[in-house]
């Protein structure tokens, strides 16, 4: 019997609410224990409890990471959706359910090994409350898990005392349920099946966090002190984060006072008025909301970017329009976030792909948005924000300084004839600022939404309007050459392959594949908008360039062809927008099809 | 609108405060309102009373929203720092600005438009969460900057200029703030200086939200007979509850009291707010005896004006937070950046 090694999708049907989801958890940490790359996702409904829920674990001791289609073991525990549950086995998977009770005819299938542990049986001869059987089910059914796929039994048992300390009466009965799973697994079935993980070395020093967490670390570390939010899938954890984390880091030792302020706003507003008005008064701020959010802060975003107030707005974009599907990842919000607002605005926007880039960008975000006096959109989205993903560790620079921008002090007031909030002084179209409360005599001005002239004086003067948004034009070239490089692969090939954000987790598997039949793509991962100039070569040296991206109408691709001198006709769109991440197998698809249609040639022929 | 600076020759017989200032100190830029408008008025009495404290004219963050009213904080205090914002949302700014600096006195002016129809919201939330601040609406029953349609504050029943009647029921954003837990409530006439001036000062002293509830007629759009926010009918209809007078600490003022009780409120910084009773029967620490005298009276035509409702000891938000004294916007990497150090410990908490 040939036995397959750390490969494999597993999915977890559970009932939502049931007590699943440290059960869940706990099967990826272990195997990201024993050294073993994973990706997990859950797949929620927008619901608090009874309705269904997945999680689903990919293992690949590559690295390919990505969703992918088609399920090798279904832990099934969800009755009402057994049946769309095992239609979605590969054939030869294996279904694991429940055999307390007979599984009814229908629900079977010949391809498929069925693997059936009587979980409410086992659980009447251990537990006596009901309660305590249902919780207790999911950690058996975890110790029939280890038995099957021989996960190293001391990880689990280990996870549970830390997991539990403090409470240790719950780890005695944990443990035991554990056991009484796996001694079954052992006992009565063929363990461990042709479907194993072993220990490897893959995972290296990195850790497993989910995105929203992280981002709200970096924030704490970037220096924001006001974070204000509203609540909304899939942003809330962000907030959160960064409350668990000031609270931790942010106290003063002795008086136990706070070194940040955090408002649970009335609404998306009022949130970013806050964070507005905090910003114009000196203090790093920041909010996180999600797409729905940044259609309300449309008007404040407008007069941030034309008053040119820092600000600091995380998109954690999930499925629209409207409430759309609001726990279902997309890239939808390129468009609005990068021209929110009306007028002409345009944004900057950092696109992060790990954990680590959502707390790097925090921080840059922060310094960004100081140094250009202008709203900087971090856009991440529920893929990334709310699963835990494989990252690489955190890392801080101790030597590291806050950039807060051109700021004028007292003393460089004192030092100056007379001062101009607008004027451009060294050419790069950012201004000084001055900050309320600064100087008794000067450098007092007026901040609006109106136009006015160097001096912040109010005006109606067309030259003087023309010359403040040509000032802003300027600024947003100086954007360029401040923001996140995109990140380029060129082994000089005919085609290019552009995209952002989550698109980069099964963009490697997708290479490899497209590679496999001989389809060489050079990569291009945006990180910001504006783009780079680099972004602009990679589109202009390319005969083809594949835009994909996770929206309907090709958004990444709408604002390539806005802002870069390229014909739209060479651009590619690629775009998945079913809600789920997309796959590897989807983008090796689409430019596989390219390729044959367009008679292009493979890599063999090309070098014969 | 200009902002050219007014030149500042001192006036040799102006009053000097206790900062060696004098009123033009604190003075803004000249007004582009209409000539005769309330809302110069206010920023007139806002002038005069932070002259009065000898409050540094360097040390306030003033905000607004849109329209004539949020137009003002051009027009006092121009050596502060101001930012007219969007429509209805000064209360989320004004937060913001208080959140990054507790150390300067934040002022916001908005109006009726601003904080009773588009901002009503942020209003109540702001009350909600008590920052520290002095809020003005110059309440003129109207939209004036965009000519003169009705506002929420109107009274059903009242005309516009072309003597179509409002058909809706008035907001009153006196009993709103008295509802939502408002810790200072007032209400004044722009035409009122004596009441406005010492309310003002009151309201700057006092720690958390002052709301203060200004009739400011529209010389423009809302002056004429039909309307309850006219300068006629609120002089013909104007029912002082209480005089407030503040004293500082190290002065003692005395003649001026009309007969009647008075009663001291002790202030956040050690000095007094001194309240006259007119009424012997009203009591500012009552709210809900407050809101009650205030309906009643409205539902007999009359506005009640003065101060209204004051907390004893309020909290603010930054209490409320538990922030540190330092102004937030102070901070910086040493006390703000957690360093390399902990990163190991979290790192590891994710393996
Ligand atoms: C979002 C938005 N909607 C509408 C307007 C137009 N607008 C400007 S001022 C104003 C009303 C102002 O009324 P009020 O707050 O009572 O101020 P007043 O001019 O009467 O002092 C309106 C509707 C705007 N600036 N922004
Ligand atoms: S329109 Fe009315 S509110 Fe506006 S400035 Fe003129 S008088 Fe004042
Ligand atoms: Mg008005």
């Amino acid at each position: 019997m040939s036995v397959t090694y750390n490969d494999f999708v597993i999915r977890f049907a559970n009932v939502n609410g049931s007590g699943s989801a440290s059960a869940n958890g706990m099967f990826a940490k272990a195997l990201f224990r024993m050294g073993i790359p994973v990706g997990t996702r859950n797949i929620f409904p927008s619901n608090i409890q009874g309705l269904p829920t997945w999680f689903e674990v990919r293992v690949s001791e590559k690295g390919y990471l990505g969703r992918r289609d088609g399920v090798d073991i279904m832990v099934a525990m969800n009755a009402e959706t057994f049946d769309e549950d095992v239609a979605s086995i590969r054939p030869g998977g294996y279904l694991f359910y429940d055999n307390s009770k007979p599984l009814a005819k229908n629900l079977r299938r010949s391809d498929v090994h069925e693997i059936g542990v009587p979980l409410a049986t086992l659980m009447l001869g251990e537990f006596s409350d009901p309660k305590q059987r249902g919780l207790f089910k999911n950690i058996t059914y975890l110790g029939a898990l280890a038995g099957l796929l021989n996960i190293e039994f001391d990880v689990i048992t280990g996870m549970v005392s830390t997991q539990y300390k403090g409470k240790d009466d719950l780890i005695a009965p944990n443990i035991r349920a554990l056991e009484v799973g796996r001694s079954y697994a052992v006992d009565y079935l063929q363990a461990p099946l042709p479907l194993q993980v072993r220990r490897t070395d893959k995972v290296g020093d990195r850790i497993m966090v989910d995105g929203n967490t992280a981002a709200g670390l970096g924030a704490v570390y970037g220096g924001a002190t006001v974070c204000a939010w509203y609540p909304i899938t899939p942003s809330t954890s962000l907030a959160e984060g960064f409350e668990r984390y000031a609270n931790q880091l942010r106290r003063d030792k002795e008086t136990g006072e706070a070194r940040f302020a955090i408002v649970q706003a009335e609404d998306e507003l009022s949130a970013i008025g806050i964070v507005i008005g905090a910003g114009w008064n000196g203090a790093r701020s920041f909010t996180a909301t999600s797409g729905p959010g940044v259609s309300l802060m449309s008007e404040f975003l407008g007069l941030a970017y034309f008053a040119e107030i820092p600000a600091v707005l995380f998109d954690i974009q999930r499925a629209g329009p409207s409430t759309g599907m609001p726990t279902r990842t997309q890239q939808s919000d390129l468009i609005s976030c990068a021209y929110a607002s009306h007028g002409d605005t345009k944004q900057v926007l950092l696109f992060p792909s790990t954990p680590k880039e959502c707390f790097d960008f925090a921080a840059d975000a922060l310094d960004l948005a100081d140094r250009l006096q202008t709203p900087v959109i971090v856009v991440s989205d529920l893929e990334l924000g709310m699963n835990d993903n494989m990252s690489a560790p955190f890392v801080w620079d101790d030597a590291r300084a806050y950039d807060r921008g051109k700021v004028l002090s007292a003393e460089d007031l004192d030092g100056m004839s007379r001062f101009g909030r607008y004027l451009d002084v060294d050419g790069d179209g950012i201004g000084y600022r001055t900050l309320p409360g600064t100087h008794p005599d000067k450098g007092a001005f007026f901040t609006r939404g109106t136009s006015r002239d160097e001096y912040a004086a109010y005006t109606e003067s067309p030259e003087a309007y023309e010359r403040n948004m040509q000032r802003l034009l300027k600024k947003w070239d100086t954007a360029k050459t401040l923001v996140p490089a995109a990140e380029i692969v060129d082994a000089g090939h005919d085609c290019g392959l552009i995209y952002l954000g989550t698109t980069a987790t099964p963009m490697q598997e997708a290479l490899d594949l497209l590679e496999a039949e001989g389809i060489g793509v050079d990569t291009c991962r945006v990180r910001a908008f504006p783009f780079t100039q680099a972004v602009e070569d990679f589109v202009a040296k390319h005969d083809v360039v594949f835009v994909v991206e996770q929206n309907r109408d090709g958004q990444l691709r709408m604002l390539i062809s806005n802002e870069l001198e390229t014909t739209p006709a060479k651009l590619v769109p690629m775009c998945y927008y079913a809600g789920l991440s997309i796959s590897a197998e989807f983008i090796r698809q689409g430019v596989s099809d390219y390729f044959k249609t367009n008679k292009l040639p493979r890599l063999a022929e090309v070098s014969s | 609108m200009t902002f050219v600076a007014k030149p500042r020759v001192h006036h040799p017989k102006l009053p000097l405060n206790e900062l060696g200032l004098t009123r033009r100190d604190y003075e803004g830029s000249v007004s582009t309102l209409c000539a005769g408008c309330g809302h110069d008025s206010v920023s007139a009495a806002i002038v005069q009373a932070c002259a009065n404290l000898s409050l540094p004219p360097h040390r306030f963050a003033k905000v607004s929203g849109i329209g004539c009213s949020s137009k003002t904080p051009s027009y006092f205090l121009s050596k502060s720092h101001g930012f007219n914002s969007v429509h209805g949302r000064m209360p989320s700014v004004a937060t913001g600005a208080n959140l990054a600096n507790r150390q300067l006195y934040t002022i916001g002016v908005s109006g009726d438009g601003d904080s009773a129809s588009i901002g009503l919201g942020q209003f109540a939330h702001l009350v909600r969460r008590r920052i520290n601040m002095l809020y003005i609406v110059d309440n003129n029953g109207t939209y004036g900057l965009t000519k003169g349609q009705f506002s929420a504050t109107n009274d059903k029943g009242s005309t516009n200029k072309r003597g179509v009647p409002n058909l809706y029921e008035p907001i009153d954003l006196v009993s709103m703030a008295l509802q939502l837990g408002a810790s200072f409530v007032a209400r004044s006439f722009s035409g009122d200086k004596n009441q406005l001036v010492p309310l003002i000062q009151a309201g700057l002293q006092h720690k958390g939200m002052a709301f203060i509830d200004v009739i400011s007629p529209c010389v423009a759009f809302n002056n004429h007979n039909g309307s309850t926010k006219s300068y006629d009918y609120v002089r013909g209809h104007a029912h002082p509850v209480v005089g407030v007078d503040y004293v500082a600490e190290a002065e003692e003022i005395t003649a001026d009291y009309a007969p009647g009780t008075t009663e001291n409120v002790r202030m956040p910084d050690g000095s007094n707010l001194r309240l006259r009773k007119l009424d012997d029967s009203y009591d500012p620490h009552d709210r809900v005896g407050a809101l009650n005298y205030v309906q009643t009276h409205q539902a007999q035509g009359e506005v009640v004006t003065g101060l209204l409702y004051v907390e004893n000891d309020p909290m603010d938000c930054h209490d409320i937070l538990r922030t540190v004294e330092a102004p937030l916007n102070t901070l910086r990497e040493a006390e703000l950046c957690p360093g390399s150090g902990p990163l190991d410990r979290i790192n590891a908490s994710y393996r």
